[in-house]
């Protein structure tokens, strides 16, 4: 075997053009071995320019590219035993069964893995014998997948991995996704779903227009910027003098609506201390406290304002 | 995330990515390619029945006069729009319709190198060419055809570089037009060929109703050159005319695929 990278995807000031349209703009990304990067973005922003160049389907501009220590655009072909590549939309003769492309796929590899066991794990084998183009998309989608991790990468390229599939099947590439990483491999995904971000990503790139607009791992990017609240629920109408005595300036403490209240401020364990404090002070049992984080798809607004799925 | 309870044992992904020996990989892209061609039905209807029909119905039905022996007239010619069939229409609406559905970027992304995808098909093309030419000679023969071996020789490297000529056309066409277009590009330019075809050789046995000029145009088209040349072959005969032109057709037609060819 060859020997591994640590850093198997290195982009560094990236930029591709198609005519007037600047598709992606000084991009940076890395990426570390038995790492999931996810791309998070709305259609358009150049997730799967990014991809392609870093399978060398395209060249860059400008910047460079170093994938497993090569430049996809120069050893291709060395650089395609290597890794494994789910296009968008996946890709298949149209008048091939779904097992006969798999089976083909798997014909590149000296030690694939079993095709059919693969079409048992994603659920493909009732589709096995029907044709390419006769697949239903979260079908297609599958077996993108299958083809793209027959050959024991150790590096695969996700774009889109999940999407057109139901929730049982995403559940199984989630877990097939993680299953991957734990066995060492890196994985690239781009994503335009926050929860898949979410769940499945080390680090995350957020890109809007061409540019990495916010980077992070996911709990990173949720922290990032919150002014964190914390709310509960009580009797009406409390006096709330005390409580804002007791905590550090420029807390603000308010009745949102008649026994609904919201601490604001930075929320660490001591603000949580002195709110109980105040409780126990005035007499009052407060339920479903709760510290409020931002969502991811909060981040994604508030950094793009734009929405997720366009 | 976790990486606890994952359904896969651990290992079951360990990295291992080593190429199949290239070989391996070109015997599995023949085979399905192959196996492709020869299941679709549409395909068969042109590279086979259609060709067989015209065999048969030619020889057997008494239209036009066309000299003695009729299965020794129109066999050459029909073998030659059997290789068109296969080589050019055939393969550029299958081309033209797998990349439509991202086979070929698919390949691309595999260690299969690129130069396989084009051997693959090109011998599932060879591979058909040839099982038709054995059909439609033993059926020729079957009507009364009695090629001399060196005939069949000469007519064998004809029909090679027919072929070749042919399948870059077709890879041309195929491989950079959008599916619907090639696919009624590649219909009405298979009559466009058999007509120019049909030229060459009504000329030759009825004498006066083409005339020169118009077979000689004929003769410049890729058609009309590969069934003049295989019917002179036929008759141990060689046509470097014709050669010329079917080579000069098909490397032209090479370059300019090899130029233009987009995988999507």
């Amino acid at each position: 075997m060859t020997p591994s990278v640590e850093t198997p995807v290195r982009v560094r000031g990236v930029t591709k053009r198609f005519g007037s349209t600047t598709a992606v703009n000084g991009l940076d990304l890395e990426v570390q071995r038995a790492e999931v990067l996810a791309l998070l973005g709305p259609n358009g922003a150049g997730k799967t320019t990014t991809v392609e160049m870093c399978e060398g389907f395209l060249s860059p501009d400008e910047g460079s590219i170093e994938i497993l220590g090569m430049n996809p655009a120069v050893d291709n072909a060395r650089l395609r035993e290597r890794i494994g590549v789910m296009l968008q939309g996946g890709g298949g003769y149209p008048a091939a069964r779904a097992g006969e492309m798999l089976d083909l796929v798997a014909a590149y590899s000296a030690n694939p893995l079993d095709p059919a066991w693969l079409m048992a794990t994603l659920g493909l084998t009732d589709a096995a014998k029907t044709t390419y183009r006769r697949l239903s998309g979260g079908q297609q989608q599958r077996l993108a997948l299958a083809c793209a991790v027959v050959g024991r990468p150790e590096l695969v390229f996700l774009d889109e991995p999940t999407a057109g599939m139901d929730a049982h099947a995403r559940i199984v590439v989630w877990d097939l996704i993680d299953g991957l990483r734990r066995d060492g491999v890196t994985i690239v995904l781009t994503t335009h779903q926050l929860t898949e971000a979410e769940q499945l990503a080390d680090h995350l790139v957020i890109i809007d227009n061409g540019v990495a607009v916010a980077k992070g791992t996911p709990a990173e990017l949720m922290g990032r910027g919150a002014e964190n609240q914390l709310r509960f629920s009580a009797p009406p109408k409390l006096d709330l003098s005390l409580l804002v005595t007791a905590l550090p300036e420029s807390y603000v403490a308010s009745e949102l609506s008649p026994g609904e209240y919201l601490v604001e401020g930075s929320i660490d364990p001591q603000v949580l201390a002195t709110v109980t404090a105040w409780c126990a002070r005035v007499n009052v049992l407060a339920t479903d406290m709760r510290v409020e984080q931002r969502s991811l798809e909060d981040v994604f607004l508030d950094i793009t304002g734009r929405e997720l799925r366009s | 995330m976790t990486t606890t309870n994952n359904r896969f044992e651990p290992g079951t992904f360990s990295p291992d990515p080593r190429p199949a020996a290239v070989p391996s990989m070109l015997a599995a892209q023949f085979r399905l390619e192959l196996k492709l061609l020869l299941r679709n039905g549409e395909q068969l209807l042109l590279t086979m029945f259609i060709p067989i029909t015209l065999l048969v119905g030619l020889t057997l039905l008494p239209l036009g006069s066309f000299g003695p022996n009729r299965a020794a007239t129109f066999a050459p010619p029909i073998m030659a729009l059997a290789v068109i069939s296969t080589a050019f229409t055939g393969q550029a609406i299958a081309v033209a319709f797998d990349r439509r559905y991202g086979a070929l970027k698919r390949l691309g992304a595999t260690a299969l190198p690129v130069w396989g995808i084009v051997a693959g098909k090109s011998l599932a093309v060879v591979t058909v060419v040839f099982l038709q030419s054995i059909l439609l000679g033993a059926i020729g023969v079957g009507l009364g055809w009695r090629p001399e071996v060196l005939g069949l020789a000469l007519g064998a490297v004809i029909i090679a570089l027919g072929t070749f000529a042919f399948a870059a056309l077709g890879l041309l066409l195929g491989g950079t037009l959008k599916a619907e277009i090639v696919l009624a590009i590649a219909n009405l330019l298979w009559f466009v060929f058999a007509g120019l075809g049909a030229l060459t050789l009504e000329s030759e046995v009825d004498g006066g109703v083409v005339s020169q000029t118009v077979r000689f145009i004929a003769r410049l088209t890729p058609s009309g050159a590969l069934t003049e040349a295989l019917g002179q072959a036929m008759t141990v005969s060689v046509d470097w005319f014709g050669i010329a032109v079917l080579a000069a057709w098909g490397a032209l037609s090479a370059l300019c695929a090899l130029r233009w060819f987009r995988f999507t």
